[in-house]
């Protein structure tokens, strides 16, 4: 552990104020710069950071194995009282990870941007808020306490609210921009919650003082170290969209597509999974908590990937899949898989980013249209397009060797040689894999094959898209495609690179090691990867084999597909159970309480006041007789007080 | 020497004088007789003064007394004018009439 301000602190720092500074540009001037500056500055400054982050990994790479932690305080934030909080910033293996991960696809997506919302009259706006997103994200990466990581938390979500809602004339967009920063705020509630109980455990909000201390002052398993892990959890359910604070995410979908790609795929959601990874420390004193995290990221992948079957929307079969993929990696941290789980998230990034530009350059193409059921036989007029979908799709299902099969099989292995429910948990991974790769497979049919169901409109040809779409979804392609082989397990002859950069992060004595017949990873391996192949098959089965099948079993079980299509009725459930109930809490409180009530009380003491004015003005009645009548009086009283003295 | 006439007898009428001037003073409707009650009133006090004074043998008393009475002969003068304006705009001088400071 080093405090160096050198040139890694300096690239820190820039690869933080690069993106603000485009938000603050973009903002200020661009409407006045026009379209090409906003565009090029928004993607440049994000670009910039992207290097800045290559420079940052490879003086990384310089540090010996074990030096690779650099902190920085950039400046003395907050000082009162115990509280002593400082701007900092923590560079280790793991941030450099994420922020080339969230800088790198972040520059793809602005670029595709500048295409996809070329057409679009708020286009500075656009470009600014995603500046300021990617800033909060790499700030929440690159934060080295508690409170600045919450800034960057904060900040995020405030960005996905302004992002989603970004068309807000539309009133959906606007409550579903409503609705994600509302439920990620009752997440947010547990965090702090945690964070407050971390600081007046620790006397502190640094990360390093916290973990370093952490093994000494909480005792594993103790109540106050389940408590601070589950309330942390509980943001990370919030911002990660797991069951049960799920819900914003499909309605996200009203957001532009880059929207969804960049921050409802590849980086706001997988804020929940970087601080889990990054309190392992924490979690791994919290055995039942981390069964808990496994458990509800099983259920929660299983359960998207359910509803994702039968969406009929294009961007809500990716919204559930988005859901469910981080469910399995909540399930890798859940299973101390907590580099598995990052590599997951890495891959991930890569494959449903670009599974949302492509489905972003079919509705461009079909202007605006989102409904599987009018698209069809896309294949022959967007070939790149298609390609590169289907590369990601096949990515997604975890097909060997592209990148989606090393991440996923390694969180697969980690949950299986975890504990005594570990298979079970295999079988639930290995099933939902079956499902994902169906309902990708499903997508690509219904969008890029088949007869065509959709009607051309008559100005507007469909054709491919631009350069500037297609060339960052190729080059997300390549990544989906070989980006996994910087992590192939020792079982099948590779050197994990990315497990073995990580390793210092994550190493702990906590750390639970297994030791199993080697023979057996590679066994699992294959089966998984036959698991997710049937579900391929199973799809063309369907679709174009027997392509009446879909609408028989759809009568035949019509009344579980009614509630699979409506996400179970969750949303009616929390309307009824918790909207309603608190809109006539407000209800009441506006009119009976602060109407009738304050109101009430404030002109009621009015009242008063004026009927005891009419009541003395009686006296006044202009005569002096009547005063000097009084006037008698009182002497005739003060005489008397005076002579009982 | 006469005798002196007792203290209590003088108090007693001053008393009574100035009793019946506060009476008056509250009940006359004619501002020029309420201010005859007001020079009642004072007169009886005066008296009183003088009682003490010959009682007590000082001449404080009487030094009062001068000044009640250049002060009760300013206050007429002004009073008497003021009623005078009075009469000139209101053509009555009924006390009751004047009540323009009512609510």
């Amino acid at each position: 552990m080093s405090h160096e301000v050198s040139s890694i602190a300096v690239l820190a720092r820039l690869i933080l104020v690069l993106p603000l500074a485009g938000y603050v540009l973009n903002g200020l001037v661009g409407e006045r710069w026009g379209r090409r500056a906003v565009g090029v500055i928004g993607s440049g400054v994000v670009g910039l950071a992207f290097l800045c982050a290559l420079m940052l990994f490879a003086q990384l790479l310089r540090l010996e194995e074990g030096q690779r932690q650099v902190i920085s305080d950039v400046f003395s934030w907050i000082g009162v009282g115990e509280l002593n909080v400082s701007a900092r910033l923590l560079v280790d293996p793991l941030s450099a990870v994420m922020v080339l991960v969230v800088s790198g696809v972040s520059f793809l997506i602005h670029v595709y941007s500048i295409g996809y919302m070329g057409r679009e009259a708020n286009f500075s706006r656009f470009f600014a808020y995603l500046n300021l997103f990617v800033f909060s994200m790499l700030l929440l990466v690159l934060a080295g306490n508690f409170l600045l990581m919450f800034v960057g938390w904060e900040g995020v979500g405030l960005c996905s609210y302004l992002l989603i809602g970004f068309w807000f004339e539309r009133e959906s967009a606007a409550r579903a921009g409503n609705k994600a920063f509302i439920v990620n705020r009752i997440g947010d509630l547990g965090f702090l919650l945690g964070v407050i109980l971390i600081f007046a455990t620790f006397g502190s909000l640094d990360f390093d003082k916290v973990f370093g201390a952490a093994p000494e002052v909480l005792k594993t398993s103790s109540s106050l170290a389940n408590l601070i892990a589950l309330l942390l959890f509980v943001g990370a359910i919030g911002k990660s969209a797991q069951v049960p604070l799920y819900i914003w995410l499909p309605d996200a979908m009203e957001g532009p597509t880059p929207v969804s790609a960049l921050i409802h795929a590849a980086t706001m959601v997988t804020a929940g999974v970087y601080m889990v990874a990054r309190c392992h420390v924490l979690y791994l004193l919290a055995p039942p908590v981390l069964i808990a995290v496994a458990a509800v990221g099983a259920l929660t992948a299983i359960y998207a990937a359910s509803i994702g079957l039968v969406q009929n929307d294009i961007k809500r079969v990716l919204a559930y899949s988005t859901i469910s993929q981080l469910g399995y990696m909540f399930l890798g941290c859940g299973v101390a898989a907590f580099s598995a789980s990052i590599f997951h998230l890495m891959t991930h990034a890569f494959f449903k980013a670009l599974l949302f530009l492509t489905a972003g350059s079919v509705i461009h193409a079909l202007a605006n249209e989102q409904d599987m059921r009018k698209m069809g036989g896309l294949y022959p007029y967007m070939r790149v397009t298609g390609v590169t979908f289907w590369v990601a799709a096949l990515a997604i299902s975890a097909i060997p060797p592209l990148s989606g099969f090393f991440s996923k099989d390694e969180i697969l292995w980690g949950a299986f040689s975890d504990s005594s429910l570990g298979p079970s948990l295999w079988v639930v991974g290995a099933f939902t894999g079956a499902m994902t790769s169906f309902y990708v497979a499903r997508l690509g049919i219904k969008t890029f094959h088949g007869k065509p169901r959709w009607t051309a409109h008559a100005n507007r040809p469909v054709h491919e898209s631009p350069p500037v779409m297609t060339v960052p979804m190729a080059v997300l392609g390549l990544l989906a495609a070989v980006g996994g082989l910087v992590g192939v397990p020792a079982a099948l002859g590779g050197r994990d690179n990315f497990g073995r950069f990580l390793e210092p992060v994550f190493a702990s004595p906590l750390m639970p090691h297994a030791a199993h017949p080697p023979g057996l990873e590679t066994i699992l391996m294959a089966v998984s990867a036959i698991v997710s192949l049937g579900g391929i098959v199973t799809a063309v089965y369907f679709y174009i084999w027997r392509p009446e099948l879909p609408g028989i079993v759809r009568e035949r079980f019509r009344r579980a597909y009614r509630l699979v299509l409506n996400n179970y009725y969750v949303d009616e459930g929390y309307a009824a159970g918790v909207v309603r109930p608190g809109e006539r809490m407000a209800d009441y409180l506006a009119q009976r309480v602060d109407a009738k009530g304050i109101d009430g009380a404030v002109n009621g003491i009015a009242a008063l006041v004026n009927s005891l004015s009419l009541a003395l003005r009686r006296w006044q009645t202009g005569l002096v007789r009547n005063y000097a009548f009084l006037i008698l009086i009182a002497i005739i009283a003060l005489l008397f007080y005076s002579i009982r003295r | 020497m006469m005798e002196a006439i007792p203290t209590g007898y003088c108090l007693f009428l001053s008393a009574i004088l100035f009793t019946i001037g506060v009476v008056g003073f509250l009940t006359r409707r004619n501002a020029v007789l309420v201010f005859m009650c007001i020079e009642i009133m004072l007169n009886a006090v005066n008296l009183s003064f003088i009682a003490f004074a010959r009682r007590l043998g000082s001449l404080d008393g009487q030094v009062a007394v001068l000044f009640v009475i250049t002060v009760a002969a300013a206050e007429v003068a002004v009073g008497l004018s003021i009623i005078v304006a009075l009469f000139r705009k209101r053509k009555t001088v009924d006390v009751d009439q004047i009540d323009l400071m009512k609510w």
